[in-house]
Parts: C-alpha cells; sequence; structure tokens
C-alpha cells in the first residue's frame, strides 16, 4: 500500500512558472515540493550536438491538428532551451479585445501595473541590454536593412551574461558555458537552498481533493524512466495546502481537464483560447553582393555577411508595427532570429506551396545556407487553439522520447491571417527593397509552429472566458493557482518568457497568503536570489 | 495478425523516430538493426530521400538516386543510416514502409499510364518528375497518409541539414556532404564551438522612439 506524502505547497513543472513560485514561498518558510516530468542536466551535459539523442532529450515537439509546439522538457522548463530574448509586453497588449469585444486582461493588470513585476524578474534573472557592437552579423544585417527601408531597429535584451557568452549559437541545446540565464542559475538553486525538493522525472497525472485534513488537494504522480520516458517506473501522491501548477500551455490545461470531474468540474476556460503568440517565421535568400552595395556592410576582406549560424539566436528587432493606434490584428515585432538545421526543411524555395519545401530549388537554396536570415514576426493572434479530450497520461501522447501527439486543434482564424499578412508584406518592404533578399514564410504544410504556446488557462474578468481570476487563482478552487505560460490572456507581440515570470512574481504574494491562510509559517518579502533588494522594494507596496 | 505493422504502427513508430532517443535506452535493438535490407527496400527508401533532397549518381548505373541535381544529395548524406539508426528501433517497419509507399508508385503509375521496368521496386522505376509529383500528392495536407510522408521527408532533410544519425563534431571532421553544403561552421579543437569574431561593431540603425532605457517596447 502506498503511503500518501504531505507537503505544504506543491508545484507541477520548474520553468519560469513553478521556480519563481518555488523561491518565494520556499524563502518564506513553506515546506515546497517540486514535481518536474523532464530530467535534471546541468551545463556539463548541454552538448553541442545535433545527433538524434542530445538536444532531443530537453526539447519536445509535440503535433497538434494544424499546429506543431516546440517546448522544454527538464528541470528549469523551456528556460533552459529558449533564446533568453527578455522584453516588457507593449502596453496596448493588456488593452486587447480580440473577438470578444471586451478587455481580455484582467481590469487591475496594466503595463504600468506590472513593470515593477516585470523590475524584479529583470534584477534577478538579470536582463542585459547588448550594445550595437555586441549584437552579432544577422541583427546587424536586419539593423542595416530596417535603416535602409526607413524603419527603426533596436538590440534585443537578452537575459545572457554577455561578458560569457561565446555567441556559439546553440541555445536550443542549453547553454554549455553556463552562460544563457535559465532557472538552473538563479530561482531553482535559490529555492534548493530555502529547502524546496526539486523531484526530476515526476509526471503529475490527477488532482483530487486532499482527504488528510487541513490539506485541500492531492496529486497522483508516475516516475518516469529517464531513458525512455514513454515508461512508468513508479508511482504515487502528494498532498499539499496549496498547489501550484506550472507544467505549460500544453501541460496545466490537459493536467485539469483529466482531474475536472474529481475537482467536480473545472471553468469551462481551461484548454481553450490556446495562443501560438502569433508567430510567423520567414526566411530571407540574402543577396551577398547587394549586402555589399546597398547596405555597405563587410565582415571580412571579400564577406559581406555569410553570417547566419554565428552568434546568439536573437539580435535585434523592429517596434515600429508596435503602434498602439493601430487597429487591433495589425500590430507586431519583427525579429531576427536563428533556427537550428532541424527546421530547414521548412525553407519555401518557390512559390508553390505543396513543393517549395523540397526537391531541386530547396537544395539550390540550400547552398546559400549561411547567407539565410530569419525573422519571427510577433503577431496579435485569436486564441484559436482548443484542447480535445485528454490523454490517459502525460500532457500528450509522447510517442518517444521528444515527439508527442497533442489534441490541440488550431485554425487560424481571418483576424489571426490578417496579421500574419501584415507581418509578411513587412518583412518584405524591410528584405526585398532593391533586390536585397528573396523572403518567403516557412511552408504550412503541416500547419503553423510555434515556440510560444499561450493562453490555455487564462487570467481574466470574465468568468466565461477565463479560467483564473486576476491573481492566478483558478476560479471555484481556492488554493489552486496558474502561474506559467497558460495564464497568459493573449498573444503579446514579444517573446513571452519575462511576461510569465512577471506574472508569476505578481502572483507569490497571494499564494503566500493562501499559504498562511492554511496554516503554513510563510511570509512574502524574500530578496532576489542572489540578495538584491532593489525589485522587492518597487513591488512591497502593491504586494500588501 | 500477419506479423505486418499497421499503418498506425508505421505512423507511432515514424513519429517516435523523430524524438530519436532521448539516451541509450533503446540501444537492445541494435542487434535488429544489423540485419540486412533487401534491396528493393533500400532503393526504394533512397529515392524518396533523393527526391527530397536530390543528389548526383552514385555510380553510371544507379537507379535510387535520380541525378537530379550536382552534389551528394540525402542519400549520400546518410538518409538510410538514420531511418536505421539503431536507437530508432524502426529497421523492422522499414520493408512494410517501402511497400506502402511503391503501392502508391504502382497507383500512380497506373493513372498516369506510365509503363514500369518490373527489375525496379515501382517507386524507383518513376523518373524524377514523376517521383516529385507523387510525393507532391503524398505530402499535401489532406494526403491520406501525409504523416508517414512528412516524417519520412523530416528524417530525409535530417539527415542532409543535420546529421543526425552522427555526432555533430565527427561528421563535421568527415565532411559530411549536407554540412559541407550548407557550409557548417566547424568547432574549435576542444569540440565546441565559439565565434570571436560576431559582430559588425557599430550602430546600424536608430532605435524607436518609444523604447524604455531597459530595451523594450513602451
Amino acid at each position: 500500500m502506498s503511503v500518501t506524502e504531505r507537503t505544504d505547497v506543491l508545484v507541477v513543472g520548474s520553468g519560469f512558472g513553478g521556480s519563481i513560485p518555488a523561491y518565494h514561498l520556499a524563502a518564506g518558510g513553506a515546506r515546497v515540493v517540486v514535481l518536474e516530468r523532464g530530467p535534471h542536466l546541468g551545463s556539463q551535459d548541454f552538448a553541442h550536438d545535433l545527433r538524434m539523442g542530445s538536444y532531443t532529450r530537453t526539447v519536445d515537439l509535440v503535433e497538434g491538428d494544424g499546429i506543431t509546439v516546440v517546448a522544454g522538457n527538464c528541470v528549469g522548463g523551456s528556460s533552459v532551451v529558449y533564446f533568453a530574448a527578455s522584453l516588457r509586453a507593449p502596453g496596448f497588449v493588456f488593452d486587447r479585445q480580440g473577438s470578444l469585444g471586451h478587455r481580455l486582461w484582467p481590469s487591475s493588470l496594466t503595463r504600468a501595473s506590472l513593470d515593477p513585476w516585470y523590475d524584479r524578474v529583470e534584477e534577478t534573472l538579470p536582463v542585459s541590454l547588448p550594445r550595437w557592437d555586441q549584437v552579432p552579423y544577422p541583427g546587424g544585417l536586419f539593423a542595416a536593412a530596417c535603416t535602409r527601408a526607413g524603419r527603426t531597429c533596436n538590440p534585443v535584451p537578452v537575459a545572457v551574461d554577455l561578458d560569457r557568452c561565446t555567441n556559439c549559437n546553440w541555445m536550443l541545446n542549453g547553454c554549455h558555458f553556463d552562460a544563457k540565464r535559465s532557472m538552473l542559475l538563479n530561482y531553482l538553486p535559490a529555492a534548493t537552498a530555502a529547502g524546496a525538493e526539486i523531484r526530476a522525472l515526476h509526471e503529475a497525472q490527477t488532482i483530487a481533493p486532499a482527504t488528510t485534513p487541513g490539506y485541500r488537494y492531492r496529486v497522483a504522480y508516475t516516475v518516469l524512466d529517464g531513458d525512455d520516458y514513454r515508461v512508468p517506473v513508479g508511482a504515487g501522491t502528494i498532498e499539499a495546502k496549496v498547489l501550484v501548477l506550472a507544467g505549460g500551455a500544453l501541460g496545466t490545461p490537459v493536467l485539469l481537464q483529466r482531474s475536472a470531474a474529481l475537482l467536480g468540474g473545472v471553468p469551462s476556460a481551461v484548454g481553450r483560447y490556446f495562443s501560438g503568440n502569433g508567430d510567423r517565421v520567414s526566411i530571407a535568400d540574402v543577396d551577398e553582393s547587394k549586402v555589399r552595395e546597398l547596405l555597405g556592410l563587410q565582415r571580412a576582406p571579400g564577406v559581406a555577411y555569410e553570417g547566419f549560424p554565428v552568434g546568439k539566436p536573437i539580435g535585434s528587432m523592429s517596434f515600429d508595427r508596435l503602434d498602439p493606434q493601430d487597429p487591433e490584428f495589425t500590430r507586431f515585432s519583427l525579429q531576427q532570429i536563428y533556427f537550428p538545421g532541424i527546421t530547414n526543411i521548412l525553407a519555401q524555395a518557390t512559390d508553390r506551396p505543396d513543393s517549395s519545401w523540397f526537391g531541386v530549388a530547396k537544395k539550390d537554396l540550400r547552398s546559400r545556407w549561411r547567407s539565410w536570415l530569419s525573422v519571427l514576426a510577433m503577431t496579435e493572434d485569436d486564441n484559436e487553439g482548443v484542447f480535445g479530450p485528454p490523454p490517459a497520461t502525460g500532457s500528450f501522447t509522447r510517442v518517444a522520447s521528444s515527439v508527442g501527439l497533442s489534441t490541440l486543434r488550431h485554425r487560424p482564424t481571418a483576424h489571426t491571417l490578417r496579421g500574419w499578412a501584415a507581418a509578411d508584406a513587412e518583412a518584405r518592404a524591410v528584405l526585398e527593397r532593391d533586390g536585397l533578399a528573396r523572403v518567403r514564410p516557412w511552408s504550412e504544410t503541416v500547419g503553423s509552429l510555434t515556440a510560444h504556446p499561450l493562453a490555455s488557462c487564462r487570467m481574466g474578468d470574465d468568468p466565461a472566458t477565463s479560467a483564473l481570476d486576476d491573481h492566478n487563482e483558478l476560479r471555484g478552487h481556492p488554493g489552486l493557482f496558474v502561474t506559467d505560460a497558460a495564464a497568459v490572456p493573449t498573444s503579446l507581440c514579444v517573446n513571452p518568457s519575462l511576461t510569465v515570470a512577471a506574472l508569476a512574481e505578481r502572483a507569490c504574494p497571494h499564494i503566500v497568503d493562501r499559504a498562511a491562510e492554511a496554516g503554513v509559517a510563510v511570509r512574502y518579502g524574500a530578496p532576489a536570489p542572489d540578495g538584491a533588494t532593489s525589485g522587492r522594494r518597487g513591488v512591497l507596496g502593491q504586494a500588501r | 495478425m500477419s506479423g505486418h505493422p499497421t499503418r498506425r504502427q508505421l505512423v507511432t513508430a515514424l513519429t517516435g523516430a523523430l524524438a530519436a532517443v532521448a539516451t541509450g535506452g533503446v540501444a537492445h535493438a541494435a542487434p535488429a538493426a544489423s540485419e540486412p535490407l533487401a534491396g528493393g527496400t533500400v532503393a526504394t527508401l533512397e529515392a524518396f530521400a533523393d527526391t527530397m533532397v536530390p543528389g548526383e549518381k552514385r555510380y553510371a548505373s544507379d537507379r535510387a538516386v535520380a541525378g537530379a541535381a550536382p552534389g551528394a544529395g540525402a542519400v549520400q548524406a546518410g538518409a538510410i543510416a538514420l531511418l536505421r539508426l539503431p536507437d530508432l528501433g524502426l529497421g523492422p517497419l522499414l520493408p512494410e514502409l517501402a511497400l506502402l509507399l511503391n503501392t502508391r508508385a504502382t497507383a500512380y503509375a497506373l493513372s498516369k499510364g506510365r509503363v514500369l521496368l518490373p527489375t525496379q521496386p515501382p517507386f524507383v522505376a518513376l523518373d524524377f518528375a514523376d517521383r516529385t509529383e507523387l510525393a507532391t500528392t503524398l505530402l499535401r495536407p489532406t494526403g491520406a497518409d501525409q504523416r508517414i510522408w512528412i516524417l519520412l521527408a523530416l528524417f530525409s532533410a535530417a539527415a542532409f541539414d543535420t546529421a543526425a544519425q552522427l555526432h555533430t563534431v565527427e561528421a563535421v571532421k568527415e565532411r559530411h556532404p549536407g554540412l559541407a553544403w550548407l557550409r557548417f561552421p566547424s568547432p574549435d579543437a576542444d569540440g565546441l564551438w565559439r565565434f570571436p569574431q560576431y559582430s559588425y561593431g557599430r550602430r546600424l540603425a536608430r532605435e524607436h522612439p518609444r523604447t524604455t532605457t531597459g530595451g523594450s517596447p513602451a
């Protein structure tokens, strides 16, 4: 007979959304256990290797119907494999109405009210703003093209120690040099030092009411084989006074769907309103001679660019189309970005969509790979993703270690398509001017692809269209919080990680309050994990 | 029932193969993978890989590789080695996969009035233009088995673009034809990539006026 464990606070997931509450609750005095379904790896494990079996240990490729999602699967979650762009969402995002005709974010959340929480995260990670002479070649090329097209362009703030960074361009594999500021370098070690226990290869399966007096929730989990995540090697249950879900926008809604009957129902917005952050990637086939003639760039004698594989993956971006006065679904940012060779298959070499991505012309395009430039548009999408019935276990049907089949269905609406068309036109206007490059979006043969899953269990004021209240608590389920990207109400027009982290920071005082109500001796107010205190000073007024 | 994998098993196994092996946990599949594949199976899968990333013929009488493009293609880059990677455990499914492709090729040939040489597997017997047209049909979102063919396409491309069956340091050292075609950069002597020279070193744009001191949009 198995023994049910008990803890004050149970956190499911150890990415941005899980690490931050784990730290604050543990530092404040609570007993904290973190369940993470992926393995626990560190910088020495992160090899520069494209062989199957290397990065595939920590990155999941999840195929839905009409959409494919890339997400992290390890202690530290997506922070281990992300590209570290760390931007605040523009102010208008918080006022978005989508297709519903009312504000989608809680009225208490504005850019101004979130700024102090952004400050806390930026202090903790910390975030650095590269100088222009620290922007790699692709970012420089994009900036020069923007200038020539009459646009502005900015260096992108990144959670990277710029002095340690070798510009190796292997961020998807995890940082071998400990230069990228993942959760492994800040919140998680601090949480552990404060007594939190992190259990890798533990996958939460169901949530039910606790049976022990004083405890609210009982979570059943399986222990996964580190060599084959499909194979369970153990199981257990653990009860907690407060439960924090942060298994990611592909994980959290599915766990709640599966638990709905046990919990006496969950809000109808659970598993609906998924957003891929409006991600839209295009590949520019750059003419080296034009780089020299039109932009006057030269990286070495006789070499104008040929810099696609060099540097940090994200270097520069344009904010020109983030005008708050423009109508919704036409605003976006355009960011220079690099994706590893496994995505080369998606580049289109012709205008015939059925066959544009393979064959003779495509091979010819590959011969100019070093002269590619890729850009990511982050647009305003329509939250049109919907999850079907949950699989028996896990967030999706894991058919192998890094590949899953999800019930997520995504059909872009006319609004989303309008945003993508506007972004495509802008990418061409900047990069095709005077023949600098030929630009085509990634093939849509397998639907869209996003590395920024959001909103599948979102916050809001309207119970009909949001699952969480404005303090990240699941409606009707006191003491159950969602603090990951699932909570973000809409696409953000920038990379989401900093906003996910800021919202998780903002939720912490409320999680602490719930824990205290449940009799846990815990206080809010820990400094940043490295002892810095200015971020704390900024939020204490709001937190109380 | 028959011992033949079903189409569903094929989809699952192929999808799974992408994951490729989180670890050495599937190494027990190694002995099976070392068994020889029938020549027709190999030629059929090679012809499909060559349709995705075409290359020059390996020898004058090469039928599987159509010779549609200069330089090595997915076949020379190791597409079959990737499909047979012991960690994937896909080996036993490959004959059925080739059979399915050849069934499609036969139907295609009938519909187009093509006469296929009986000495070759049907897909191999098609010329490059026909292989391309058939592949285009199979890979369309409306295709009945699209997921199977997408994954086979993905492995073909992954062999060429990433040498996914090899450790990248070794692949670069051995001048893997796909990485060489891309002109993939070389690592330092310790097997790690670093780019000490990485920036044009100067301001190349004016920042947006509504930018915060931290570099975010207002």
